[in-house]
């Protein structure tokens, strides 16, 4: 029986009830009283569950069924690119020269780990145009940090750290922030009309404070920097830097490189390019590449390859340090080496015009009925505004009279219901009830097809009954969340 | 969406009204309509010194966060307290009781930069 009661494994435990059967015990018993200073002693006994082995299995098998994967079904969830993982990095993760080696063997017991890391570097920086590569950082976040330490150190050893990080106002919310973490005041430059950086917003704020603008190339919303080449003449000019976000190098891979667009410094977010699992399934990782002027600042150790043998260089003097314990999430360096070995070159190509190619083949067939946020061409997500629901409405009035609007909202929890997950919305901040929907290479056309024949029947349906969409979602295992309560009135506690 | 014809508007959607010297500060509807609920607001505290056009409060929304940017200079003599425990007044009252702080105006001729309703208005139908 398919039911969504599912108890906590707390409430299924029963006294006495144990999922193991151990021999007697050799050893003489010892009560913790006498050998564990009272200080480090519990005062409560502790409350874990007493359950079965298949009590167990059941109650996870159960919960995991409910789960909502990319493998489970269409996940367009913008500006995350989940794209499907394939099995074969699973698989040569596992290897047993892999996964069983330690981080404190000795270097030359772990050649093939090493050689590993050394050539996704290589990689890593082919495909961006760059020149040295670190693959320490643990996430996207992190990699943004690590870049601008590095930039902050480049602008030390010349004399002035410098105060000032540009970032537009299209960018990722980890942008500024990872800026503030490393002591920099955030300037916004505002967007052009067509939502790309413009050189004559941009020049009024350089000046010999700036340490970096922050770029995201493809943009958050799905567009090309095309004024890059020049942003980057005109920081370069001041002496500053240009860091790109490299989120969405799905978009731009094996066509295009940011190295070749005067990019210093960028970060990968492996997990979303280079198909290692995301968020729960991870660990991350967000690689950096520089060019050569941020070399000296690499955090260590850094890989070095001498004739056939490869050894870790932990004595740079001018080295940011280190960033992450070990090497970094080494199990996702050899997903992605996997995935890249696999494509190639021209794989790598083909899976970036696929990504394209479907993210402007899924705007084509719903921007006639939900409205495009800009008309430019989008690269690797399709963007729309809340702009066409003026002509819906919930057919409900507040306490005041005041008619309450259909929201982009009521169609995302809509979509649930029809099996899909609901593409990122009310991000980025600039397009007002954003939809925003990266289908990536992964899928193919008669999913596309599905989602958007599925979005124009729940716009049929808003006209003729709006609660099917104000009250959606309708088949899950709990119904629209109290989103304004749960922020007011946090439960953090049982 | 209502737009009062005796206030001054900002591009960044907040709203003046000015009495003397003193300007009291607020968002407007349709900012508040933006955001959608409101769940917590961060207020500066009495004496603060604002700069025109620079950020110096947050309102959290479910959606996001937004900053508050100071339509014109000066020091903060009072602070709408209630706000920080019962945010969602600014989504019932964005014009009376969800005031956010009252200024004492260093310049007051900075109001000349700001729109009336009139202007406001357009500037909304033209989607900023």
């Amino acid at each position: 029986m398919k039911t969504f009661n599912e108890q906590t494994i707390f409430e299924i435990s029963s006294s006495g009830r144990k999922g193991y059967s151990l021999p007697k015990t050799e050893v003489p018993q010892v009560n913790p009283d006498e050998v564990i200073p009272k200080a480090f002693l519990r005062k409560t006994k502790a409350k874990l569950p007493e359950v079965s082995e298949f009590d167990v299995v059941r109650h996870f098998t159960r919960l995991s069924q409910w789960n909502f994967s990319i493998d489970t079904a269409f996940y367009p969830l913008g500006s995350c690119t989940m794209k499907y993982n394939p099995r074969i990095n699973e698989e040569v993760a596992r290897f047993p020269g892999f996964a069983l080696s330690h981080p404190y063997q000795d270097e030359k017991t772990m050649q093939g780990s090493l050689q590993l890391m050394h050539e996704l570097q290589n990689y890593l920086c082919e495909i961006s145009g760059m020149d040295f590569c670190t693959l320490q950082p643990a996430a996207g976040a992190h990699g943004e940090f690590t870049g601008l330490l590095m930039i902050r150190s480049y602008h030390e050893s010349r004399g002035n750290p410098r105060t000032k990080v540009i970032i537009p106002d299209s960018a990722h919310g980890t942008n500024p922030a990872s800026a503030a973490i490393c002591g920099y005041q955030v300037v916004t430059v505002k967007t052009g009309k067509d939502g790309i950086v413009v050189p004559e917003e941009l020049a009024p704020l350089l000046d010999n404070e700036v340490a970096c603008l922050m770029l995201t190339n493809p943009s958050t919303i799905g567009l090309f920097e095309k004024n890059i080449q020049k942003i980057a003449d005109l920081l370069h000019s001041k002496g500053a830097l240009l860091y790109c976000d490299g989120a969405n190098m799905n978009a731009l891979m094996g066509v295009a490189r940011p190295g070749d667009m005067g990019v210093d410094c960028m970060h990968y977010n492996l997990h979303k390019t280079f198909t290692t699992p995301h968020g729960g399934g991870g660990p991350g990782a967000g690689p950096v590449v520089v060019k050569k002027i941020l070399e000296p600042f690499l955090p260590v150790p850094v890989i070095v390859k001498e004739g056939d043998t490869y050894r870790l260089e932990t004595n740079c003097p001018q080295s940011i340090g280190r960033v992450r314990a070990f090497f970094g999430n080494f199990g996702m360096f050899v997903r992605a080496y996997t995935y890249i070995r696999e494509l190639g070159p021209d794989g790598i190509r083909k899976t970036c015009e696929m990504a394209v190619l479907n993210a402007n083949y899924l705007r084509a067939l719903l921007k006639d009925h939900l409205t495009l946020a800009y008309e430019a061409d989008s690269l690797h997500e399709a963007i729309f505004t809340d702009k066409f629901l003026k002509d819906y409405s919930t057919g409900k009035v507040t306490k005041d009279g005041r008619p309450i609007p259909l929201k982009t909202l009521d169609i995302a929890k809509r979509l649930i219901d029809y099996g899909f997950h609901p593409p990122t919305v009310y991000f980025p901040l600039i397009v007002s009830g954003s939809l925003m929907i990266e289908p990536t290479e992964t899928e193919n056309k008669q999913t596309l097809d599905a989602f958007a024949e599925t979005v124009k029947k729940i716009l049929a349906e808003a006209k003729t009954t709006p609660t099917l969409l104000t009250e959606a979602p309708h088949t899950t295992p709990v119904r629209r969340l109290d989103e304004v309560k749960a922020v007011r009135e946090p439960k953090l506690r049982a | 969406m209502t737009i009062p014809q005796d206030l001054k508007y900002s591009k960044e959607h907040e709203w003046v009204r000015v009495e003397g010297q003193i300007a009291t500060i607020g968002v407007t509807d349709f900012a508040q309509e933006q955001l959608g609920d409101i769940v917590m607001v961060e207020l500066p505290s009495e004496g603060t010194i604002l700069t025109k056009d620079e950020s110096f409060g947050v309102v959290e929304s479910v959606k996001s966060v937004s900053d508050v940017f100071a339509p014109v200079s000066g020091k903060i003599v009072e602070a709408n307290d209630p706000l920080t425990d019962s945010p969602g007044i600014m989504n019932e009252d964005c014009y009376g009781e969800g005031w956010i702080v009252k200024v004492e105006m260093s310049d007051p001729k900075e109001l000349d930069s700001l729109m009336d309703a009139k202007a406001y208005q357009a500037c909304l139908a033209e989607g900023h």
